[in-house]
């Protein structure tokens, strides 16, 4: 890029010094936009880089006051091995990726078909009914788990890893439909109405047009639901006792934190590790995001 | 391919608006009709029931012979072009064009020489692979016709197709469309709020108002013979003069009393048909077209008066004039050799031949 810049010759047009003063104001402002992004990169991945020295380092040098907590010296990887060696991280880990795939699928046929009906299809109360949806969102979690709590109960899947399955879509379902109705709605009316024309029964206008068309918005949601059933605390941790049924959240501090004892490199372990599978969906749906963002141009 | 024909249609939307009020309308095979009102007046509901898209409140729509008010729009047999045009953008031009056949299941080397023979037809061959975002605005629209011409359906249906377009492409791509219609000769119902539009397309013009049809018939009638104000008014741009007149009984003929002091002598033809209505206070419609400077055409029944100009626009084919008679603003068309000034008296010479007598009462054109 800069060598482009230099290229020009001494003498060249006026319009050439023009050109040139444009391109050293956009580096100006690409500069400035850098400065801004150091910024929030050094303020958002200071915790997670203080979270990697310390797994990397053994207890001894964890509990050695006179060391600089940002460097370590003698690094080890035997707190990720002990993860993953021995007790139960493993069960929890597995335990996390069974609860929240399901609770995704579930989230995501539930709320694109109550959001589809909601955007689309007018009928006595539809309206209320969406504002219904999104007035649920708004309760507290730590208000709905008391009756929850009695509901659970009653079903005998106290304790049970798959009472997470149910439990979750409380939460995820109401907010992924509202976003989706935003979005669906954004859908001009007419490509539907061209494909029921062009031949198409409702299952395949939405199967074949309007999901794939509204895939960006469905895909925004699906990593809501994701994010909210991967972090989830408060209902395992007020369901879930025996250590087998936990998920990774409740799991890490319920093994690794024994009376005030913690295993600080272990849990800092188990939490980067616990990271990864967002990290990850997020790096795979990103890319589909932003593809299908641009694909979605209908008009104009 | 098929006629169309609208038995007392209604349609009432929630709330008890209603949209169409009574529709009765018979489209032949091969027809071209188009539909053509101001804003809200009901052509897209109508040409929405027609297409399946709006449930029937009242009456019946027979599409060749066949009654589908309960077929869903699938088994219509119809295609519909949207003024937004409604390409699926996730697919390429190729893909938006043979979606319907796919669907149908029609064999693969089928549907390709069907594409292709339409995009031959709309010159868009080379557009086949691209996406709809890829496309200029004439270009999508090609698309849009181009997925109804594959179906080869009974009847096409088009929704301000050409609104979306600047001026220039919309003359063109009107031309196309008439074209194409000439080509594949399928009956078409097509929807406008432009009166040019309408004109130029259609064989038979239906120009509605609030819900119900003001009138029927060939472009060349409706700007003759308009039987309501409504029509008169619509049709024809610039459009019709409305000049309140008094009707009276001249010696020997009928004669028209208009404000300033002018009087028009009735042709002698119409004594007959007008007599019944000496005495009225009734509005002379008079098209601007017929509005004219004094020529020595020898024709009959052409008055003459004066008036100054107010304002003057030169058009280059010709120039307009507009002055004021108690209010009412008239605007007649001048050769552009004829001087014409702001403020400076010249005389007009009015065709009454060409003259339309209107009850202010019930609108209707006596
Ligand atoms: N879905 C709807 N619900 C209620 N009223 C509607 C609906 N669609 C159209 N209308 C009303 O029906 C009338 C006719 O609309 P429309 O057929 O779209 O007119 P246009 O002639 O401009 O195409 C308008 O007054 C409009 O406000
Ligand atoms: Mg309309």
């Amino acid at each position: 890029m800069s060598g482009a810049t230099v290229a020009q010759p001494a003498d060249s047009a006026p319009i050439y010094h023009k050109a040139g003063s444009l391109r050293r104001e956009r580096r100006r402002a690409l500069i400035g936009a850098y400065i801004a992004l150091a910024v929030f990169v050094v303020f958002f991945l200071t915790p997670p880089f203080h979270m990697l020295m310390t797994s990397l380092k053994s207890s001894a040098e964890i509990a050695d006051l006179s060391g600089n907590p940002w460097i370590v010296s003698r690094p080890t990887l035997e707190n990720y091995w002990a993860l993953l060696s021995q007790g139960s991280y493993l069960t929890h880990f597995v335990n996390s990726v069974m609860v929240t795939v399901c609770v995704v699928a579930i989230t995501m046929v539930i709320s694109t078909f109550a959001a589809f009906a909601l955007a689309r299809m007018r009928f006595w109360g539809s309206t209320a009914l969406a504002t219904g949806v999104f007035l649920t969102y708004l309760v507290p979690e730590t208000l709905l788990f008391i009756p929850l709590f009695q509901t659970i109960g009653g079903l005998g899947m106290y304790n049970n890893l798959w009472a997470m399955v149910l439990l979750y879509p409380t939460l995820t379902v109401p907010f992924c439909t509202w976003i989706m109705i935003g979005y669906f709605s954004s859908i001009p009316k007419e490509l539907d109405e061209a494909a029921l024309i062009d031949g198409a029964n409702h299952f395949q206008m939405l199967w074949k047009i309007f999901i794939p068309v509204a895939l960006p918005g469905i895909l925004a949601a699906t990593i809501f639901a994701f994010t909210v059933s991967w972090a989830q605390f408060l209902y395992p941790l007020a369901f879930l006792v025996s250590s087998d049924q936990m998920v990774l959240t409740v799991g890490i501090i319920s093994d690794l934190i024994r009376g005030d004892t913690f295993q600080w490199g272990m849990i800092m372990a188990g939490a980067l590790m616990a990271a990864l599978p967002p990290l990850l969906v997020y790096a795979f749906l990103m890319d589909y995001y932003i593809a299908g963002l641009t694909a979605g141009a209908t008009k104009g | 391919m098929a006629q169309v024909s609208l038995r007392k249609i209604v349609k009432e939307y929630e709330g008890g608006v209603q949209a169409v009020k009574g529709v009765d309308l018979e489209i032949e095979d091969h027809e071209f009709v188009v539909l053509v009102g101001p804003s809200g007046c009901g052509k897209s509901t109508t040409l929405r029931m027609i297409a399946g898209l709006e449930e029937i409140t009242a009456g019946d729509i027979a599409i060749g012979g066949r009654v589908v008010n309960d077929i869903p729009p699938r088994d219509r047999d119809i295609a519909m072009v949207f003024q937004n045009y409604a390409l699926y953008p996730h697919m390429s031009v190729y893909e938006n064009m043979g979606f319907g056949l796919t669907l149908r299941k029609f064999p693969k080397d089928e549907i390709r020489r069907r594409v292709e023979n339409a995009a031959r037809i709309l010159d868009i061959g080379n557009l086949l692979d691209r996406k709809p975002k890829a496309l200029s605005g004439g270009q999508r629209q090609r698309v849009a016709m181009g997925r109804a011409i594959v179906r080869d359906p009974k009847v096409f249906l088009f929704d301000e197709p050409l609104s979306n377009l600047d001026a220039k492409l919309r003359v063109q791509m009107r031309t196309e469309i008439k074209k194409v219609h000439q080509t594949v000769r399928t009956t078409t119902v097509y929807v406008t709020h432009d009166q040019v539009e309408a004109m130029t397309l259609a064989d038979r013009v239906v120009v509605m108002n609030h819900g119900v049809i003001e009138q029927v018939g060939p472009p060349q009638d409706l700007y003759h013979h308009p039987t309501t104000r409504f029509v008169a008014g619509f049709i024809g741009s610039p459009a019709m003069n409305f000049i309140p007149a008094r009707l009276e009984q001249g010696s020997g003929a009928l004669r028209l009393a208009l404000p300033d002091n002018i009087a028009l002598p009735v042709p002698p033809e119409r004594t007959q048909r007008y007599t019944p209505y000496v005495g009225r206070d009734l509005l002379l419609g008079i098209r601007p077209e017929h509005l004219t400077e004094v020529k020595a055409t020898g024709k009959q029944n052409i008055a003459t008066f004066e008036a100054a100009p107010e304002v003057v626009e030169p058009m280059g084919m010709e120039t307009l004039i507009h002055f004021w008679i108690q209010g009412a603003e008239i605007c007649a068309k001048l050769d552009p050799a004829v001087p014409a000034e702001p403020g400076r008296k010249m005389t007009l010479a009015v065709d009454l031949n060409q003259m339309h007598l209107i009850d202010p009462d019930s609108g209707r054109v006596l």
